[in-house]
């Protein structure tokens, strides 16, 4: 154990350990706090310049309700799940097939397809843009929903692909070994076997995709220009334009954005840090 | 019937021969293709785009490199290089802080599962909350004013000052990506081998010496994580510019990737090749990390074979 548990040390340590805990997480989410006092307080407040005290009203729901009534977030929220969703299903399904294919079969490109997936999940968004958009507008789904999934799906395949390799990989080989000795097809080592064993890979999967979609800004400016199909955090950006002084709507509304990563997060906390640490404790 | 009877069992050994030999690439296809399409194929294209004089309507024309040329001579172009590099530099505090807030949260008291929880918040938020909360921290009609009012600096606002805005957003943005590198290392920590420590500890090692010697080594993948990401992070730096400064005042917030898109795509001009150029020197500084990483990948794959 690093360090030495507190429960060895002193007494004194002990307790300023926890005294300095919560303290310092105070003072760590402190913006946070910061925007929740914010958007449970009215205009009085705001404009009073009372940021820090008690707020004078509590008015959490009257701001959600407002901006629920004049501003279009409940299209975006709407959005943001129809781009969100079907992107996780279709990047961890694909996935599963491409990392499949690269742990369990030895061919010549092998390596090369694999480190190709990884390379390009690295490129700056920038270097993809103008013909991601070209490309787009061609096919004519510039503007919609369904041409900012499909590129999404495309781009986290590098990412999952990755993530579902080494999984694979590191499962028994000698169960594939034995399906085919009794005359199991390829597809059904696949079904039957692959798919069963990664569901815990596929749940940590799911959930940080579905975080990287959700709080994807550029993509959703750069593929989309109308409220129809614009998610939550492209709108949100478009009201902090509009409302300058108005930060109690503000914060409201990006508490709202903030919401559904937040639960998923808490939801599945194991899955969630299992699959961002994925090769932090091995070399 | 004879002959279709002979065909199909001749077509079914066919397949039993090469399924081994096919099945990975079925599996490839959908993934391959869409990588293809959506990533690989657009590198190249905005690469020769870059040689193109374009407006993304009427035709382009071709100048070589004079797009290049040009870059030599921007003053905004050099303004955004350097922020780049001073987000790089100061993005790294993040792993160390990092590992520090990680050592300090690797206890075992009541509600430490909720407490790590509740440190690692910033980075699910999306960079535009973040953003947004920051910009409105540093509104000095806003949140810090109070404060500025005592230390007498009434009315500085970060966000606006030409020399100070850039090191306003890499704040707001170092803060996500040290919540993501505490969580690296508290992984790092968590699979630390016992044995050796303990045996370092009977030795006499203690405190620096212990840390330095025994438990930095073994906490070497997460630091190679920890770099990796936070590199990344800090190219990637786009949300935050565009949501707090959209790059001013005049252009000294600016950094390669946005200067990229408000070239090609904002009413400053749709210019598609100019934009390219600069893209591709985005590209180029991210590739050296993305061969690192590949040769790092690449070595431990010829050890797991």
């Amino acid at each position: 154990m690093f360090p030495i548990p507190i429960q060895k040390r002193p007494l004194i340590n002990r307790v300023s350990y926890k005294l300095l805990v919560p303290v310092s997480l105070f003072i760590w989410l402190i913006p946070l706090l910061g925007i929740m006092l914010t958007s449970i307080r009215g205009l009085g407040d705001i404009t009073a310049g009372n940021y820090w005290g008690m707020p004078s009203e509590f008015l959490l729901f009257t701001n959600i309700k407002e901006v629920f009534q004049n501003t279009p977030m409940l299209t975006y929220i709407i959005n943001s799940f129809k781009i969100t969703i079907p992107t996780v299903i279709g990047a961890v399904t694909i996935s599963c097939m491409t990392g499949f294919a690269l742990a369990s079969y030895k061919f010549k490109a092998n390596l090369f397809i694999f480190f190709t997936f990884i390379a390009g999940n690295f490129v700056p968004f920038q270097i993809l843009m103008i013909p991601v958009r070209d490309l787009t507008f061609q096919m004519g789904l510039y503007d919609t929903v369904t041409g900012l999934v499909l590129f999404h799906v495309a781009f986290q395949t590098g990412f999952c692909t990755l993530f579902m390799r080494n999984f694979i990989k590191a499962l028994p080989n000698e169960l594939f070994e034995a399906a085919r000795i009794d005359g199991t097809s390829e597809f059904n080592i696949f079904l039957k076997i692959v798919v069963p064993l990664t569901r815990p890979a596929i749940a940590a999967l799911s959930v940080l995709i579905f975080t990287f979609i959700w709080n994807d800004f550029f993509w959703a400016t750069v593929l989309i220009q109308g409220q129809h199909a614009m998610p939550i955090t492209a709108g949100l950006k478009s009201l902090n334009g509009q409302w300058v002084t108005v930060y109690h709507l503000l914060s409201a509304g990006s508490i709202m954005a903030a919401v559904p990563p937040v639960i998923m997060f808490f939801l599945m906390q194991k899955h969630f840090i299992a699959g961002l640490t994925l090769g932090a404790s091995k070399g | 019937m004879p002959n279709s009877n002979q065909f199909t069992y001749r077509r079914s050994s066919w397949w039993k021969r090469n399924q081994q030999r096919l099945t990975p690439w079925i599996f490839l296809f959908p993934g391959l293709l869409l990588f293809l399409v959506y990533v690989i194929w657009p590198i190249f294209n905005s690469l020769y785009i870059s040689l193109l004089q374009w407006d993304g309507l009427s035709p382009a024309i071709y100048v070589g490199i004079s797009n290049y040329i040009e870059l030599l001579d921007d003053e905004y172009f050099y303004i955004s290089l350097m922020n780049n590099l001073k987000w790089l530099i100061f993005f790294m505090l993040a792993v160390p802080i990092g590992l520090g807030l990680a050592i300090f949260l690797n206890q075992t008291i009541f509600g430490i599962r909720l407490i790590k929880s509740l440190f690692f918040f910033p980075f699910v938020i999306s960079q535009v909350v973040i953003g947004i909360i920051f910009s409105w921290f540093y509104n000095p009609r806003g949140v810090i004013g109070p404060f500025l009012d005592k230390i007498g600096l009434s009315n500085y606002a970060i966000l606006a000052d030409e020399n100070f805005a850039t090191y306003g957003i890499i704040f707001a943005g170092i803060y996500p990506q040290i919540a993501y590198c505490m969580i690296l290392y508290l992984t790092g920590l968590n699979n630390l081998n016992t044995d050796q420590i303990e045996a370092g500890r009977m030795d006499g090692a203690k405190g620096l010496s212990l840390f330095k010697n025994i438990i930095l080594p073994q906490l070497k993948p997460a630091t190679f994580l920890a770099i990796v990401v936070t590199v990344i992070g800090s190219l990637r730096s786009f949300d935050m510019v565009a949501i707090m400064t959209q790059g001013g005042p005049y252009g000294s917030s600016n950094v390669l990737a946005y200067y990229m898109f408000e070239t090609a795509l904002s009413e400053y001009g749709y210019r598609m090749g100019y934009g390219s150029a600069i893209a591709a020197v985005l590209f180029t500084i991210m590739m050296f990390y993305i061969l690192f990483f590949i040769y790092r990948m690449y070595q431990s794959e010829k050890k797991g074979l």
